[in-house]
């Protein structure tokens, strides 16, 4: 017996770290969406600017989580990432003229995220990444391309359904996380991981009592797991996903929201939705209304 | 600057957050390691035998391996730890999450201070042990009277490293739901975007002084145990 439950240990150990490799919503074989890549792109920008450069090279590197599924997310043997913010991506750079195969991806994480645009790692960040002052003061954020809001993970057989039953309680979500603050506010006890699979694991586990992130990601994980998990409470913040670039590149933003305005008129936001979110059984949202870029 | 000046209570909580995990994770780790060093030198072969099995596992697993055990494997098993925070002492408890992270960071540091006592107690010369065997001393009392106490002042700079080394790894903590230091670190970064640098640096300082507090004791004490 003892032994046994040792050997389920170490099984333990080798499956938290396959863990983070599983747990996807929607990263089946689907191409994705059917984006038409421009020809001849770069004479459609003017002389001088970042769109031209980057429509002459044939090539973006664009910044993407690669850890939350439905969004940006990259499974070890996957080639490239999947989910909304990589198909968002992909109708930018076909505007462009860039093929999805000339696209590099490259993985942001919530730390490096402007530290990548100012040193122009990356042109592009599509990674869950919310609209706030302090951001927009260090870089450019063009959208938002999609509103969600924090909600709650709980196991099936939890009685939490309001926010004031978090009270007192243990919540986890991923370290130094706007969400994790968010909930320190409402009076619970914040735990951080590393990875939201990790603390998926902690709430099926009884660890903690709930996890919270934005509504999209943890219907991925409740979509997968239904009779084990299930999402409650009503959204109770308003994150705006923006498509971060840098401020040395002002012209991008106009550029940035002209083609998020012709995907939502042309079918693509919604198509590139489906084929992501939607899958994990989120509805399609209204499309959001687009702030104006700041005057240069 | 401000980032962190207006939030200072949390800055200031955090870092006793670190400092909890250093001081309760450092002393356990003392004991234990106190405890196998003794084993490992002593008479008894199959004391001597766990002991060395002992290092060998922990001093070669990484912390965070042994992190992830303690907070992603034990749970699954059943060993949540979450009945400690039904212990109440003089109206304090300490939380599951707490507890895990202590256990983690002992075993993996006790490893450290046990070896590091054995390099205290293998630099007396043999003769001492002998002469100890010679007035009737049994291993016990030789080691309390005669090696360890000779051996104390050798052990003083390893040990110190071996703390500072802890105070240190408590960052691993951040990762595995304890809101210390690093983990307020992210959260301030994520918060104030403009103002990175000197989030980074502010904390970095609060590292820095926890570890020339340790390192001064730590020459304190050398000072005190030096031989006139």
């Amino acid at each position: 017996m003892r032994r046994m439950k040792l050997g389920m240990a170490a099984v333990a150990v080798l499956l938290a770290g396959s863990l983070t490799a599983c747990g996807e919503a929607g990263d089946d074989d689907n191409e994705g969406v059917d984006v038409d890549v421009k020809e001849d792109a770069a004479e459609d920008f003017d002389e001088g600017t970042r769109m031209r450069e980057l429509a002459e090279e044939g090539k973006v590197t664009i910044g993407v989580k690669f850890d939350q599924p439905g969004l940006g997310f990259k499974g070890a043997t996957d080639d490239a990432p999947s989910g909304f913010d990589v198909e968002m991506g992909k109708i930018l750079a076909a505007d462009l003229g860039i093929d999805p195969e000339n696209i590099e991806w490259k993985e942001t994480i919530s730390d490096n995220r402007e530290p990548f645009l100012e040193a122009g790692e990356v042109d592009l960040v599509l990674a869950t990444y919310s609209i706030t002052p302090e951001r927009r003061a260090v870089v450019g954020q063009a959208g938002p391309y999609y509103v969600t809001g924090q909600q709650l993970l709980v196991r099936a057989d939890s009685d939490i359904d309001s926010l004031d039953d978090i009270r007192g309680t243990e919540v986890c979500s991923v370290t130094g996380s706007t969400s994790l603050e968010n909930i320190k506010a409402e009076g619970a006890t914040p735990r951080g991981f590393d990875t939201y699979s990790e603390c998926v694991s902690q709430v099926l586990d009884g660890a903690v009592d709930a996890m919270t992130t934005d509504g999209a990601i943890l219907l991925g994980y409740a979509a997968e797991q239904p009779d084990d998990l299930k999402v409650v409470v009503e959204p109770f913040s308003e994150e705006r996903y923006g498509v971060g670039y840098s401020l040395d590149h002002p012209e991008m933003c106009e550029w940035i929201n002209e083609t998020i305005e012709e995907s939502f008129e042309n079918g693509q936001w919604e198509e590139a939705f489906n084929l992501t979110l939607g899958e994990a059984g989120v509805e399609t949202p209204e499309q959001p209304e687009l702030d104006p870029c700041p005057a240069s | 600057m401000e980032a962190v000046f207006s939030n200072f209570g949390e800055y200031l909580d955090a870092f006793g957050v670190t400092l909890a995990l250093f001081a309760v994770s450092g002393l356990a780790s003392m004991v234990l390691g106190l405890v196998l060093a003794t084993m490992r030198v002593g008479p008894v072969s199959v004391l001597r035998g766990a002991a060395g099995l002992y290092v060998t596992v922990f001093r070669n697993t990484p912390l965070l391996v042994i992190f992830i055990f303690m907070a992603v494997a034990a749970p699954k098993l059943g060993y949540t730890f979450r009945f400690v925070e039904d212990v109440e002492i003089a109206g304090w408890n300490v939380s599951a999450y707490f507890t895990r992270a202590c256990i983690a960071l002992t075993l993996y540091t006790s490893a450290f201070v046990c070896e590091g006592i054995r390099s205290g107690v293998n630099s007396v010369q043999l003769g001492q042990a002998e002469a100890a065997r010679a007035v009737g001393m049994t291993f016990l009392q030789s080691m309390r009277h005669v090696i360890l106490p000779q051996a104390g002042r050798a052990v003083i700079p390893p040990l110190a490293s071996v703390q500072i080394a802890l105070a240190k790894n408590t960052s691993v903590a951040a990762v595995f739901g304890m809101a210390e230091a690093t983990a307020t670190m992210r959260a301030f970064n994520n918060n104030y975007a403009d103002q990175r640098v000197q989030i980074f640096l502010l904390f970095a300082l609060g590292y820095i002084v926890i570890v020339e507090i340790i390192s001064f004791g730590s020459h304190m004490l050398e000072r005190r145990a030096k031989v006139a």
